[in-house]
């Protein structure tokens, strides 16, 4: 056989091995994907009352003006202030368990219970654990309130308030004193971080800590680095690269997500204030049936998160070389 | 010195086990809560007690007397099997094609399947969904599997695994006269079988809890999955959370029992997911 035939003969093998799911690749992620960047400049709308044609940036001229697409936006970053409690809690479960510690497995299987059953049924738990006149946290809240003196006190409603930390307001942009409080939004971040601590991330840190060499550790005691200064000077730079791969990850998927809690806990409210992009995409496009506008709203997102995923890898690869 | 050491070393494992049942029991607190509400009766839901008074079992019975819970249970098994058969085979093909196969072009098509990872599901749901709805597959389940059926992040997690083997093994098999499939299916899948294995749970766990696609694509009670059927039960008979929460436990159980067991694997397979090759 030729050197050629042989070339071919490799190349036709690969290929009929590749052939199923470059085919899906294909239909369902590639196509797509080019189907989306021509839909979002069409006036696309399944109920048909206008014939479909071209509108050229139509669609994101109305985005910029549209104060709900901000305000949502605004939502949707502000679901990603829980992501640093996140990883400092995934990351302080992992340097615990990764101490030789007795029943390693015992608690590493208790801590990620709550990951794994994450999803509509966790959710509909949630949504009457929060529960503001029955439910058992505000329960122990107001216990807690009333064993400290104030009597009738009462505790957050929860996902039925508008309230946030940041004092945002409602269906504006901008700041709202009276809405300093704990509210939907945080009912929802406090839920994430009950999912996320023991979760994926912890297993990540507990196998990058496995594989710090002992001997950066033990030569860091020798000249007499507390464990503070050891973990902060040898072992947290030896751990940037999970670091940084959970952040991308983190953000790739925090910008896309709060569909499931807003429309399995909340409906996107009160008020709209646990809309993100995702359901705000959903909505657009499966219950009002604007394709063309969600689809245009879907590649404002994609472009969020490409241009956040550059920056990270900027940042983030300086960090490496440290 | 040493003595003062030892002291410090068994205090410092003290607060760290004390740390670790804190967090334990905030984990299990919320199911625990879950589990006792499920067997109380409907006066009692909204009592602060935590404790039923009378034991009712019956509460699961009713699940299936209110809505088709076994249907839910069925379709989303069904689904989940399908779509981790589907993408196993798929996606250990590929992943062979990408780690121990020799062709030209190889690590490009591969970098473009990596880039695809960051696409947000949402750019392509609205295409496919459009495209179902013209293969007239919106309520089926063809429709409800065939777009699951494929998976660049299981190529990638199986592509990692197959690197690891060793490639004396294919290259003596070729000495032997055998052909590429049979090495790949007597020799690599065999070999990668804690990856297969990681890959399915991961892609069953999706499956089963998936929400997004099936909420658009079922029209019909007879397709309902799980999470669909929750959503439906809440809107309906939300009041007796004391059932809800039955149904809850139901719907749990299966994916606990799956990562308890296959949980050895776990810990493998997320670490392999993140290394970047």
């Amino acid at each position: 056989m030729t050197s050629n035939a042989r070339h071919r003969r490799n190349l036709l093998i690969a290929l009929s091995f590749l052939l199923p799911n470059f085919l899906g690749f294909l239909i369902f992620t590639l196509g797509p994907v080019v189907f989306t960047f021509g839909a979002a400049f069409t006036n696309w709308d399944l109920q048909g009352i206008e014939p479909l044609r071209w509108v050229g940036l139509f669609n994101f001229a109305t985005l910029v003006s549209d104060d709900r697409f901000w305000i949502y936006l605004v939502n949707t970053v502000y679901f990603l202030l829980g992501m640093p409690f996140a990883i400092a809690g995934s990351l302080a479960v992992a340097v615990l368990l990764s101490t030789k510690i007795r029943g390693l497995v015992v608690y590493r299987t208790l801590l990620y219970l709550p990951s794994v059953t994450s999803g509509v049924a966790v959710m509909l738990l949630w949504k009457v654990l929060y529960n503001p006149d029955f439910g058992p946290i505000n329960h122990l809240i107001e216990t807690f309130l009333s064993w400290l003196g104030f009597e009738n006190a009462k505790g957050p409603t929860w996902l039925l308030s508008t309230q946030n930390l940041f004092a945002l307001a409602v269906e504006r942009l901008g700041f709202d004193s009276s809405q300093f409080g704990l509210g939907a939004r945080e009912a929802i971040i406090l839920m994430g971080l009950w999912g996320a601590v023991g979760g994926g991330n912890m297993l990540l840190y507990l196998a990058a800590l496995t594989n710090v060499p002992r001997e950066l550790q033990e030569a860091a005691e020798l000249d007499g680095a507390t464990r503070w200064q050891n973990f902060r000077n040898v072992t947290w730079p030896q751990l940037a690269p999970t670091t940084f791969f959970i952040v991308v990850m983190g953000f790739i998927g925090g910008l896309q997500g709060g569909f499931e809690q807003a429309r399995v806990m909340t409906g996107g409210g009160p008020a709209g204030t646990t809309t993100t992009l995702a359901y705000y995409i959903y909505n657009k496009a499966f219950t009002e049936f604007q394709m063309g506008y969600a689809s245009a709203v879907a590649l404002v997102l994609f472009a969020l998160i490409f241009a956040v995923t550059l920056i990270n890898w900027k940042f983030g690869n300086k960090e490496l070389n440290y | 010195m040493a003595a003062e050491n030892v002291k410090g070393e068994r205090a410092r494992k003290f607060a760290a086990h004390v740390t670790l049942w804190v967090l334990a029991a905030l984990s299990l607190l919320p199911f625990f809560w879950m589990v006792l509400t499920s067997f109380k009766p409907l006066a009692e839901v909204e009592s602060p007690n935590p404790f039923p008074t009378e034991w009712h079992p019956e509460n699961y019975r009713l699940v299936f007397e209110q809505v088709p819970f076994g249907r839910y249970y069925f379709n989303s098994v069904f689904i989940a099997a399908w779509c981790t058969f589907l993408v196993v085979l798929t996606s250990s093909m590929a992943a062979y094609a990408f780690s121990r196969l020799q062709w030209p072009g190889r690590d490009h098509v591969f970098r473009l399947y990596l880039a695809t990872m960051m696409i947000p599901g949402l750019v392509t749901t609205i295409p496919n969904f459009s495209l179902m709805v013209r293969l007239h597959l919106l309520d089926s389940y063809q429709g409800l599997i065939i777009p699951a059926a494929f998976s660049a992040f299981g190529t990638f997690m199986l592509r990692q695994f197959m690197l690891s083997i060793h490639p004396a093994l294919d290259e003596s098999a070729e000495v032997d006269g055998a052909r590429p499939w049979q090495i790949f299916w007597d020799i690599i899948l065999p070999l990668a079988r804690p990856g297969l294995v990681t890959l399915a749970i991961f892609t069953f766990m999706g499956n089963y809890g998936s929400l997004f696609w099936p909420l658009i694509m079922v029209k019909s009670e007879a397709l309902r999955t799980l999470p669909i059927g929750m959503m439906y039960f809440d809107s309906q008979y939300g009041r007796q959370t004391n059932v809800l929460m039955a149904a809850s436990v139901m719907n749990i159980v299966p994916l606990v029992v799956l990562f308890v067991v296959g949980q050895r694997f776990f810990v493998k397979g997320i670490m392999l997911g993140s290394v970047k090759g």
